[in-house]
């Protein structure tokens, strides 16, 4: 009787011993292989430092111009470039300037990281149905596995630090540019496919020439989407050793400074606005030729 | 008669998870509905023999599900057959390497599509330029080159729209222009007018039998509609269930249809006009009463006779002179009802 009332689970000293031996395992992999992972990444380690200090020492009113400049490029609407100035003036006024500098540049960072390996999988993935079907349960995995989670063998493998810390938020935001570029290439009108091929398209013809274009909305939606959770992650990143504004945050959380506390956590909702609208009204834009009436 | 530039020779298709082992029991005469039933395979094509003139235009008619776009793709191999050979000019398109088959798509044969399938990114300049950029043509070349072609659709003052500010007749238009600026032999056209209205339907064809009239491409047309199909068919092929069930120019598919299928198929056109006196005249030296020309309708020829009083006229050929002549009562016998003939139905 004691089979149906107890679960027949493994016993304690297997169960500590498989514990074991995978923890030792990975201590002997990072040991072995540490250094070398770390020497790869040195590259955007010392860019992402480059970036940050570029940001930072930059003169606060080239920064504005800058932003005011993209927003524009971006969207093409005066509010929203109105609007993104007032927020980062609003958010310098308050003493969060560095830190936003900081977030900035690793949201940046990390976002292109997502991008140049985000679109080609993608495009991999939405070629063979194959490659579909091994990916998607690996970016189901990546999206839904509590971050902190993956931060153990990060920081086993890595230490504290920018590079783990990029990784994580790469590991959380990469997902929606994978799925919707697949998804927009996927979805490209068949006949308008087969015109292509009827008048003699090759594979890079027909890819950069109709896939892409055509898919380009979506896969514009899977970058808004990398930015805004890639966003979503700076205060865990600041746990392993990122500035930024999830410094603040966290220190809030643990010493109940709740001014403290919101007024970084609005910066971040600010950026995060201001991202996501400018990126849209691109994204909108890009499609103009859909409706029946745009420019001539 | 004109040389054959399209053949297509015992042509089969089946869809299906294996269609190999479900040609054999196509081969054993296998329905098309017992294929599916016991097999689990669609019969798209069975056993298709065509011969395709050059210069021509080859209407391909059929209703939905009877195989025509399914057949017209085999002739640039946008779809695989499972059996048979398609000869341009001597070559067998479905032996062609990659290489070679995208070649022959860009130089030899273009295509106009149903849903005209424009590229909705690129303008109308563009898009009529596609081809020749595929080519490799530099762009501003290709759309120099392609300028022509909008100016003959129709188009001018439009290169710089987008397809989705355009009706469907002018979209249709670039679709056309597009196929014609790869100076392709070939035109293939697959329902490329079903999308659009009756009135812009009858402009496009109008458009293409002017081209058609300086041009001289050789078009396969595929269409469900029968009157489109008279007006602009040198020769028709008739499919059902994947089969050609009757071959033959308008006219003598009016005047013999194969079975009742086509019969009940054709029973709502009008004759009198579709029909030539050539269709119904008797061969004669000479002969009195007016002259008809031998391509004269017979609604037309009716009116001359009347007018002229007579019950009979003389068909003459192009050069003027004599060669027929044709009888009031069997002009409205042919314009009552169907012949079936004494030659008996033509099945293939």
């Amino acid at each position: 009787m004691e089979f149906f009332s107890e679960f027949p689970e493994l016993g304690r000293g297997d169960l500590r011993d498989f514990k074991k031996a995978v923890d030792f395992g990975f201590r002997s992999f990072s040991r072995a292989y540490g250094e070398g992972i770390e020497n790869f990444f040195d590259p955007l380690l010392q860019f992402m430092i480059w970036f940050e200090r570029l940001l930072i020492n930059s003169p606060w009113p080239i920064i504005l111009i800058v932003i005011a400049g993209l927003a524009w490029l971006g969207s093409r609407s005066w509010k929203l470039v109105l609007g993104s100035v007032i927020c980062f003036i609003i958010i310098g006024y308050f003493g969060m300037w560095e830190n936003t500098m900081a977030t900035l540049a690793i949201i940046s960072v990390a976002t292109l990281v997502c991008i140049g390996v985000g679109i080609p999988l993608g495009i991999w993935m939405a070629k063979s149905n194959r490659v579909q079907s091994i990916v998607t349960p690996i970016l189901d995995v990546m999206q839904t596995i509590p971050s902190f989670v993956y931060l153990i063998p990060v920081v086993m493998l890595l230490g504290i630090g920018k590079v783990p810390g990029l990784i994580a938020v790469c590991i959380y935001a990469a997902p929606p540019i994978v799925r919707l570029t697949n998804l927009g290439i996927r979805l490209v009108d068949e006949e308008v496919l087969e015109a292509a091929d009827a008048f003699g398209a090759n594979y890079k013809q027909r890819l950069w020439g109709v896939q892409i274009p055509l898919a380009l909305p979506n896969i514009f939606a899977g970058v808004n989407q990398t930015i805004m959770m890639a966003l979503a992650m700076v205060v865990i990143a600041s746990m392993i050793g990122v500035r930024g504004l999830g410094v603040p945050v966290l220190q809030a959380v643990s010493n109940q400074y709740l001014a403290l506390g919101l007024m970084n956590g609005l910066a971040i909702v600010a950026i995060a606005i201001i991202f996501d609208r400018v990126s849209q009204k691109y994204g909108q834009r890009l499609q103009a030729y859909r409706k029946g009436n745009g420019n001539g | 008669m004109a040389d054959t530039k399209i053949e297509i020779r015992n042509l089969y298709k089946v869809f299906g998870s294996n269609p190999e082992a479900a040609m054999k029991h196509v081969h054993a005469g296998l329905s098309k509905q017992d294929l599916l039933d016991k097999h689990g395979h669609v019969l798209g094509l069975r056993d298709i023999n065509i011969k395709i003139k050059s210069k021509r235009i080859q209407v391909i008619m059929g209703l939905s599900g009877s195989g025509k776009s399914t057949l017209i793709r085999h002739i640039n191999r946008l779809i695989e057959p499972t059996e048979g050979e398609v000869i341009v000019d001597g070559d067998d398109v479905l032996a062609m390497s990659i290489e070679q088959l995208r070649a022959f798509r860009r130089h030899k044969a273009s295509m106009v599509f149903q849903r005209f399938g424009l590229l909705p990114h690129r303008t109308v300049s563009q898009n009529v330029a596609y081809g020749l950029s595929i080519q490799g043509i530099s762009e501003d070349e290709a759309t120099e080159r392609s300028q022509r072609w909008i100016d003959r659709v129709g188009l001018a003052g439009f290169e710089q729209h987008f397809p989705a500010q355009l009706s469907g007749g002018m979209q249709q238009r670039v679709g056309l222009a597009r196929a014609l600026a790869t100076d392709a032999e070939i035109l293939l056209m697959d329902e490329a007018f079903s999308a659009l209205d009756p009135l812009i339907r009858t402009d496009m064809q109008n458009i293409l039998l002017d081209l058609q009239e300086e041009l001289h491409k050789t078009i396969v047309f595929i269409t469900h509609d029968l009157d489109e199909a008279l007006r602009i068919g040198d020769e028709i092929s008739i499919l059902r269930d994947g089969e050609v069930i009757q071959q033959g120019d308008p006219q003598s598919i009016i005047m013999k249809p194969a079975d009742d299928y086509i019969s009940d198929f054709i029973k709502d056109i009008n004759r009198g006009r579709v029909l030539e006196v050539r269709s119904i005249m008797e061969k004669a030296d000479r002969a009195t009463g007016p002259k008809l020309g031998i391509k004269t309708p017979l609604e037309d020829a009716l009116q001359q006779l009347v007018n002229a009083g007579k019950d009979s006229g003389a068909v003459t050929g192009d050069d003027g002179k004599t060669i027929g002549k044709i009888s009031m009562v069997n002009a409205i016998a042919a314009m009552a009802r169907p012949d079936r003939g004494d030659e008996g139905p033509r099945y293939k």
